[in-house]
């Protein structure tokens, strides 16, 4: 079976004044339809650049490399040249839905219109029909008085409220694809419980292919199935949800889950990463890991090491040089 | 049974709030009628969502918002600060000794200052120390103990990650020798690996400089690890107050029970649903009358006889205490 999203040994560069920065490094990822992979990792280890390239979305200055593929629908992303091409993805086959939703809507522009505004350009519709099907979409995300919203502005709207307008503009396309970029970072925790389980529901119904990217290792284990481990524009470890954080290997996914504040567990300590991320512009070479790892060497053997997944059981990945060092 | 260090009793801040310049004049209560006393040497936490009133409460604490009604009392060793009755003689003796520490330690900072000048700038403007070579001294003394590395003095802010800076934060905080310290969500905007690390130079700091916290934070998880005595705050009220193995093993406020069901399980086998609450928090202007959370309240009765309630601290078991409209319902 096709995948729905295969990215294979994408390397995203930009060129700045301070010179070429690595960003992303041979990530490879694919994704079927009805699943939701999650990526996490820390600011600055590449999910959204990741998430973007999908898209498109990244500015001028990126650079991908030529044997790069992200592939829909048998079609590679990358090759497109033409706006008539990148339309066909952008709102099209895939949605984004970003953090910050009041940053993500035009303040002056009424929200309905600018639902139905994006539905005329993907599909052949006239206003009446778009202007149903986005107030139908609304009632969907379970905002009350649908009609009343969609003749509203989004600061007239509170957090959650927005969030659920966003996810329901998302959707309205009806993507094979939904790309979600931190898409609870910025709610309360009890509304952040009302639109995980908004997702979730709607994800089966729509039975769509699901990126979800965070920080927050307990959003993974409520939301996704699959999930990718990235530091530093790699993904050092990726599997089943389950097998990954009840079975982590990689020193740094060790590390992610100790250092979070456990609520059932109150004695145990918090245990930082050593040391800090590096800045991109001096990417350690060799394992990009190996600046704060605890296993590392003392002769330094990490530094010429080729970082690759490798499988150390059925589905679960894990970065070569983690092999060695997470048994210990 | 160690002594107060801080009193606060019957405290409400409200705020003036005009639509615009026809409207008439509103009152926003956004602080109302709470009573803490925070132990010295406790780790006082304050958890609630956006808009409950934490930061207000924290800043009305450090007289940094204008106290409506009641008081607040800092009790020294040798004499007691009354917030709503002090001087200005005063209040710069009582900055001394109780200082904030900020969220986001990227706008904490002035760009265009070294690190030694930030942190040197408290001590400068209290006017604590008299020459240069000793304010260098003390600088130098608080950077080591907040672990940053003394040549970072020379450098200025943008050369640091988020981590470093908030240790830059802390020790800008602490180089007044204070004995009572608010931090403000401080550990909100750093990724978790370093949240852990400045969790913990916290916790030693207490122990070496004889510290008292008020830990405000949105975050339960982060809250129930650091904190010995927890308060949760809705809509300007404390709803629940208890040490915090107690107040999370045994919650007894609906509004706490679905918070801490709320927090996402890191185990992806216990899907346990959270207690969906209704809605979103009500707006600070127009409050619901009676219990200010029966408009989400899942055991809210049919016959709204919450709206009749008046809202007030009890104690259920010893140092427990829950919202009056809450012991019943919870």
């Amino acid at each position: 079976m096709n995948h729905l999203l295969e990215i294979n040994n994408l390397d995203v560069k930009f060129d700045t004044d301070e010179g070429r920065i690595t960003a992303i490094e041979n990530v490879s990822i694919s994704l079927d339809q009805g699943k939701v992979l999650g990526i996490v990792g820390e600011s600055g280890s590449g999910k959204s650049v990741t998430a973007k390239s999908i898209m498109q979305l990244n500015p001028g200055n990126t650079i991908y490399n030529d044997d790069a593929e992200i592939i829909i629908d048998d079609e590679n992303v990358l090759k497109f040249t033409s706006n008539n091409d990148l339309k066909k993805i952008r709102g099209g086959k895939v949605s984004m839905i970003f953090q910050e939703p009041m940053a993500s809507f035009a303040p002056a522009i009424k929200i309905g219109h600018q639902m139905i505004e994006q539905l005329m350009i993907h599909k052949p519709l006239n206003k009446k029909e778009a202007k149903d099907i986005s107030i139908d979409m609304l009632n969907r995300v379970g905002i009350a008085d649908a009609e009343k919203r969609f003749n509203q502005y989004a600061f007239e709207l509170s957090g959650g409220m927005r969030q659920r307008a966003m996810i329901a503009m998302a959707l309205s396309t009806m993507p094979k694809l939904l790309l979600a970029d931190e898409p609870t970072t910025a709610l309360d925790v009890t509304i952040q419980a009302q639109v995980i389980n908004l997702m979730k529901d709607i994800i089966k119904e729509f039975n769509m292919g699901v990126i979800f990217i965070t920080h927050d290792l307990g959003v993974i284990a409520q939301v996704a199935d699959d999930v990718a481990v990235m530091y530093l524009g790699s993904v050092v470890e990726q599997g089943p949800v389950n097998e990954i954080l009840k079975n982590p290997m990689h020193p740094y996914t060790r590390g992610l889950i100790n250092a979070l504040p456990d609520i059932n567990n109150l004695d145990a300590p918090l245990t930082p990463i050593p040391g800090n991320i590096p800045s991109p512009l001096d990417r350690p070479n060799g394992c990009v890991f190996r600046t704060r790892c605890p296993h590392a060497s003392k002769e330094g053997k990490e530094e010429n090491i080729k970082m690759g997944l490798v499988e150390v059981k059925p589905g679960h990945w894990l970065d070569k040089c983690g092999v060695d060092c997470g048994k210990k | 049974m160690s002594k107060n260090i801080v009193s606060v009793n019957n405290l409400s801040v409200s705020f003036d709030y005009q639509e615009n310049f026809l409207s008439k004049k509103q009152k926003i209560k956004a602080v109302n009628n709470i009573n803490i006393k925070i132990k010295k040497g406790s780790f006082f936490g304050l958890v609630g969502e956006s808009g409950s009133g934490k930061t207000t409460l924290g800043r009305a604490i450090l007289g940094a918002n204008k106290i409506s009604t009641g008081n607040v009392i800092f009790h020294d060793d040798d004499r007691d600060y009354d917030l709503t009755s002090i001087n200005s003689k005063e209040m710069k003796e009582y900055r001394k000794k109780a200082q904030l520490i900020f969220q986001d330690p990227y706008a904490a900072l002035s760009p265009r200052m070294t690190v030694r000048d930030i942190i040197a700038e408290p001590l400068e403007v209290m006017k604590i120390t008299n020459s240069r070579e000793e304010t260098d001294e003390k600088v130098r003394e608080i950077a080591s103990k907040c672990r940053l590395n003394l040549e970072h003095l020379r450098r200025y802010p943008h050369a640091f990650s988020g981590g470093q800076r908030q240790r830059i934060s802390i020790a800008r905080a602490l180089v007044s020798n204070p004995k009572f310290i608010v931090a403000d969500e401080s550990v909100a905007a750093l990724d978790v690996s370093i949240q852990a690390d400045i969790l913990n130079l916290l916790k030693q700091l207490q122990n070496e400089l004889n510290l008292t916290y008020l830990f405000i934070s949105h975050d339960l998880s982060v809250v129930a690890h650091v904190c010995d005595i927890v308060a949760v705050m809705y809509l300007g009220h404390i709803v629940e107050m208890a040490p915090s193995r107690d107040l999370f093993s045994n919650p007894r406020h609906p509004y706490t029970k679905a918070l801490l069901s709320s927090i996402p399980s890191i185990d992806p086998e216990n899907k346990s649903k959270a207690i969906e609450l209704e809605g979103e928090i009500p707006s600070a202007m127009n409050p619901p009358s009676g219990c200010v959370f029966r408009t989400r309240c899942p055991h809210a009765s049919q016959d709204g006889k919450e709206e009749n309630i008046e809202m007030g601290l009890e104690e259920v078991e010893p140092d427990h205490w829950v919202d009056r409209c809450g012991v019943s319902c919870g």
